[in-house]
This record gives C-alpha cells, structure tokens and sequence, in this order.
C-alpha cells in the first residue's frame, strides 16, 4: 500500500512534535530541579546569598555557612534528589512493567518492606550503612517475591496482585510500629522516618550509598526502557519483536527493588512518590515514548519541593512524607474513581 | 442469581444448622471467652496468684500483684467489647455489600473515625469522652459512604476487590491526613501511635461507660436488621420480591454497623482484619443465618480480642504488643486467602 506522501508528513511532524515536546518538558523539570535545589540551599534559618554557597560547595571555609550549608542542607538537598530520582524511576519501572498504575511499589508493600527492615535493623541490632541496605534489599526483593508467588494462579491478574500486596503492606507496617514501640523512648521522629519518610537529620552518611545506588541502577533500568515498552505490548508481542521478556523482566525487578531498598533505608517510604510519579510524568509528555527519565525527574522535583514545604511553609515542620501523602492522597483517590469508571483491569 | 431453582441439598444444610448444634458451639464459644478473660485477668508481665486475682477483681489494692490485677480488668473488658463491636460490625458489612471482604479496617472506615477524632481534638476543642464519640461516629459514616461510592463507580457495582481495593486507598489517604493534623499539637501528636494501631492497653472505665450505649445501640440495631441481611443475602430483587425495602433496610443495617464501629475506634484506635476473620469463622460453626451469626460473631470476636491481647502482654514480655498489631498479624493472612479465592479478570 502506498501511502501518501503528505501523510507521511503528517506523521513525521506529529513524531518531530512528540520529541519536542519531550525535550522540552524533560528541560524544564532538569532547570526547575536545579533551581529548587539553590533555593533549598540558600533558605532557612539563615539565608546565604547565592555566592557564600557556591564557594561552600567549590570547598571554601565561610564562616557559619560551611556548617549549615555543607553539613545540614547540602545533604538533605542532595538526598532528596536522589531519593527522589530513585523513587520516580522504580516506581514508573513497576507501574509500566505491571501495566497498571497502582501496581507501585508503595502501595503494593515493596517500600514497607524496606522500611520495616531497615527499621528492624536499625533499632533491634544497631547496625548501620551497608548492614541497613543490605537487610532492605533482601527484605524487599523477599516481598516483591512473595507477593508475585501469592498472586500467582496460572498467571498474575493486576488487581489480584495489588490487594494480596495491600495485605502485605499491612503486616509489614505492624512490625514496623512494632519495632519502633520496642526502641524504648517513643520517638516521633524516628518513627515518622520510617512510617511516612522523612529528611529530618539527613546526612552524607545516608546520602552516599543512596547516590551509588542510583548510579548504578539507574542507568540499567534506563537502559532497559525500550524493552520494557515493548513489553507493554503483552509479553508475546514483545517476545515476537526480539525482547528476552525473561530477562528483561528480571533486570527491571531487581533494580527496582534495589533503587526502593537504598532510597527508603537513607529516607524511609517517602509516600506515594513512586505512585505519584509515573502518571504526572504521564500528563506532561503524552502518550508514547518511555517514561523512565521524565519520571524520575518528577519524583525528584516532587520530594525537593515537598520537603521545602513541610519545612518553612506551615508553622509546624511537617516531615517530606507526610507532605507527599497529603498531596498524593486526593490523587489516589481520583485514579481509583477513574479506573473504575473506565471498566479498567478491574 | 435470581432463578427460582430451590438451592441443592449442601445449601441448606448450611444454612440451616440444627439447633442442638448451634446452641452447643454457643456453648463452647462462651466458655472459651470466659476462659480466655480469666486469662488476661491472670497473665501478664507479673505473675500473681489466685487469691490475689479474686482479691484484685474485687478492687483490693494492697499489693502490687492486687494493684496488677486491678488493671488488668478494664483492658479486658474493653477487649471484650471493642472484639464483640468490630465483629458485628464487620458481620454486618459483609452482608449489606454481600461483600466477603467487608471489615471496617480493611474499608479504611475505622481509620475515618481515627481521623475525625483526631481533627475534633485538634481543630474544634472536642474533649469529652461522648464528643469524641460522636465525631468517631460521622468519621466513620462519612467514610462508609465515600469507599461504597468509589467502589461501586463503574461497570459491575460494588464488587469486592473494588470496594477493597477503595478502602484500602481511602485508608492510606486518611493515614496521611491523620499525621498532618496531629503533628502540629504536640499534646496530640505525643499519642499519634495509638491512633494509627488501635490498642485496648490505655482502658479505663471513665472512657468506656460513654461508649457502652452507642455499642447497646449499635447491636440492636444490627440485631433489628438481622432478618432483612438474610433477605438481601439472596439479591436485591429477590429480597424486594420477598417485601423487603431493599434501601432502607441496608442504610439501617449500616448505620447499626457504623456506630459500631466508629465508638469502638473512639476507644481502641483503629482495629483492622477482626470483622473479616470473625465472621467467616462462624459462618463455618452456625451457617450463614444472621440472627445466629451476629450474636456468635460478638461473641468469637470478644474472644479473638482478649485472646490477641493476651497473646501481645506474652510474647514481649516485659512490654506488650498492640492488639492492632497482633490481628493484622492473624488477619491479613487470611485477607490474602481470600483475595486468592476471589475471581478476577486476568491481567
């Protein structure tokens, strides 16, 4: 069939507009992501102008901003992006993989695994860094493992999988709240980090394993996403156009999860990040393409944003998760009413 | 179902238990409760002797094992009542939404009721006992309403795993709220624990005789509606057919289910997994007939609570576990078995 020529056109506009567009959005988030993070670093207690910062992280003494900037809001910025990034990308990787928004990792019990591990350890053996992620990752692979073996009948429905994880999620926040009950003093803010995510008192010590998570997962999971769109054709198509649908499906498991691990032991489960994420990425590029990149980019710009406002904007200092979960909450609530509405996978 | 087909003979031999059996495994289940209560009176991080338990219940407090008993009563009368509240209520909530996934907890209604306490406290100054109730009460009823709206938006109605699949998303929307009102008041937020994972360790009488007529009158009211659930067990054209008023008599039977349950979380926190697992359970012992099936819940349902209360002052010797804790332990298993057993359109 020979197809007109100005159709042709049409298409290779409409493709050259989807690429723009893409460009463009992707653009936007990178340069609002970086000016957060400025303002976050020169905002607070004190403000230090934009120089004293820039000579702060180039490694000069300042006198008052080497602490404040370097030691407290430097890495709380800097955790914040990469949790953020982590989030975003796993969350998206799991909701494209399962086809299925909800299927997140923070609503289907993979971040309170990590959570309730890394709480587990923190507090019952005192361990610290590796011991913390390396304990969170094997927890949350266990559950993704779990989960994907309950719901598993001769094939695995969506809604199936998400609920037996909601029940999951529920047993997992119980140890949780028991762990932190047994940590003798009751305290609000370590149990916040772990029940809702938090920044308060982040440090490079938490940041860094964090960051070379990111570093070195992310790229893989990047990697990935043209099979992984191919598979959201349905594992037969994608097979037909030469993914390994196994392998693939492995890779993008054990990065997200991995991503999901690390993030929540340096932050704890950041609500609805991961969930929030992906389909707000969804919005801004429009249908096709992948959406791993623009996805993190939100997820990052969500708990920047978030975190500055639990800090300064109400009177009292909200932690970054409990200001997602207010903000993710009516969105929630809104994909249910949607999906529902559509017929949907369920 | 709506054939006139008469059920095969396996139905009816469900539905219909002999009385002589039933009236035993009532039997037995009131004496495992009072077994189960003595228990809690005598168990916990001090051991006591007899004397001082019967000295204790009688409300001696000459020695500390006296003084240990003495506070071991109102916890488990406060277990007995919360078990028997939460199960009926789920009891209840299965049958209105024919819904086998009905619990207050799992439908995110009790943490509605957490939440009104919550911003009564916070926001409007409701200190007493009987206003905290009250706001427990339209939390939870606000709450019922929205879930069963979003989950019967859509083709199909109100199938289970939507509607669980909306409580679920509801609850997790309401945690978060949760945190956000209290955090800013730091009187409040010194508890925020025992508003996210209910407990019956902080009992006291005081709070309790406030709660007792809204339970007295929730039962009733799930009592009274009893023999309209066996209707609408059957479909709602079907129960129309047999002269029920199909709406009426299920906004009756939910409000009895929802003042259940919202003074039950005005005085325990939110409870999740005791109204799914208990009615299950006895429909296996009494059949599916409610006007046996709400009693025998309360009753099983007293005796999972104090059970799990007992089970939580045991194994963390010398602290304690929330019962929230315990029967999400026990329940969301069970949860799970039943979200397996469910058919859903594969993905």
């Amino acid at each position: 069939m020979q197809a007109a020529p100005e159709s042709v056109e049409r298409v290779a506009a409409l493709r050259d507009q989807r690429a723009l567009r893409r460009g463009v959005v992707i653009s936007v988030l990178a340069s609002a992501i970086a000016i957060v993070f400025a303002v976050s670093l020169m905002v607070g207690q004190t403000f230090y102008p934009p120089a004293d910062v820039v000579r702060v992280i180039l490694g000069d003494d300042v006198a008052g901003a080497s602490f404040t900037v370097g030691w407290l809001r430097l890495p709380r910025a800097v955790l914040a992006i990469v949790v953020g990034l982590s989030f975003g990308l796993a969350g998206v990787a799991f909701q494209t993989m399962l086809r299925n928004p909800l299927a997140s990792p923070d609503i289907i019990g993979i971040s309170e695994g990590a959570s309730a591990a890394a709480a587990v350890g923190i507090i019952m053996f005192s361990l610290s860094g590796t011991g913390v992620s390396a304990l969170a990752i094997a927890a949350s692979l266990g559950v993704a493992l779990l989960i994907y073996g309950l719901a598993y009948r001769g094939g695995v429905a969506g809604t199936r999988l998400i609920l037996i994880g909601i029940g999951i999620a529920a047993m997992l926040r119980s140890v949780t709240a028991y762990t932190l009950s047994q940590a003798g003093q009751w305290d609000l803010q370590e149990a916040l980090r772990w029940l809702t995510g938090s920044l308060n008192g982040a440090s490079w010590e938490q940041a860094i394993p964090a960051f070379f998570a990111l570093v070195v997962l992310g790229p893989l999971l990047l990697g990935a996403s043209r099979n992984l769109s191919a598979m959201q054709l349905g594992d037969d198509t994608a097979a037909a156009l030469g993914v390994r649908v196994e392998r693939t499906r492995l890779l993008v498991v054990v990065s997200a999860v991995g991503l999901i691990a690390f993030g929540t032991a340096a932050a704890g489960p950041v609500a609805f990040v991961a969930f929030l994420a992906g389909p707000i990425a969804a919005r801004l590029i429009g249908p096709r393409g992948s959406l791993l990149l623009p996805a993190a980019l939100v997820g990052a710009l969500l708990v920047l944003v978030a975190d500055l406002l639990g800090q300064y904007a109400f009177g009292t200092r909200f932690p970054v998760g409990v200001v997602t979960g207010v903000l993710g909450a009516p969105y929630l609530i809104y994909l249910i009413v949607r999906t529902n509405r559509a017929g949907g996978s369920l | 179902m709506t054939t006139a087909v008469s059920p095969p003979e396996s139905g009816v031999a469900i539905l219909r238990r002999p009385t002589r059996v039933r009236l035993l495994w009532l039997l037995v289940v009131a004496a495992v409760l009072v077994a189960l209560a003595v228990a809690s009176v005598a168990i916990g991080s001090r051991d006591v002797t007899w004397a001082d338990i019967l000295a204790g219940v009688g409300g001696s407090i000459d020695t500390i094992e006296q003084a240990a008993v003495y506070t071991r009563v109102p916890r488990t009368v406060l277990a007995i009542l919360v078990g028997a509240a939460l199960a009926v209520s789920g009891a209840v909530m299965q049958g209105v939404t024919r819904n086998p996934l009905g619990d207050p907890g799992i439908l995110g209604i009790n943490m509605g009721a957490s939440l009104a306490v919550i911003t009564g406290m916070a926001w409007f100054g409701i200190g007493s006992a009987v206003g905290q109730i009250w706001a427990a009460i339209a939390g939870a009823g606000i709450t019922a309403v929205l879930v069963y709206v979003l989950g019967s938006m859509g083709r199909g109605g109100a199938t289970p795993l939507k509607l669980a699949l909306a409580g679920a998303a509801t609850s997790a929307a309401l945690a978060s709220f949760i945190i956000a009102v209290a955090l800013p008041r730091g009187d409040i937020s010194a508890n925020i624990r025992s508003w996210q994972i209910g407990g019956v360790g902080g009992a006291n009488f005081e709070n309790m005789q406030h709660a007792v007529p809204f339970l007295v009158v929730g039962f009733v009211v799930s009592m009274l509606s009893a023999r309209s659930l066996n209707s609408l067990a059957l479909g709602d054209d079907v129960a129309a057919g047999l002269g029920e008023r199909v709406a009426t008599a299920r906004a009756a039977a939910a409000i009895g289910s929802v003042m259940l349950c919202g003074a039950a979380t005005a005085v325990a926190g939110p409870i999740a997994f005791v109204g799914l697992v208990i009615p299950h359970l006895c429909r296996l012992l009494v059949g599916v007939d409610h006007r046996w099936l709400l009693p025998f819940s309360a009753l099983t349902g007293s005796g999972l609570l104090v059970a799990a209360d007992v089970l939580g002052r045991i194994v963390a010797r010398p602290s304690e576990i929330d019962v929230g804790i315990i029967t999400a332990f026990v329940g969301a298993p069970f949860f799970i078995a039943v979200v397996r057993r469910q058919k859903v359109r594969e993905l």
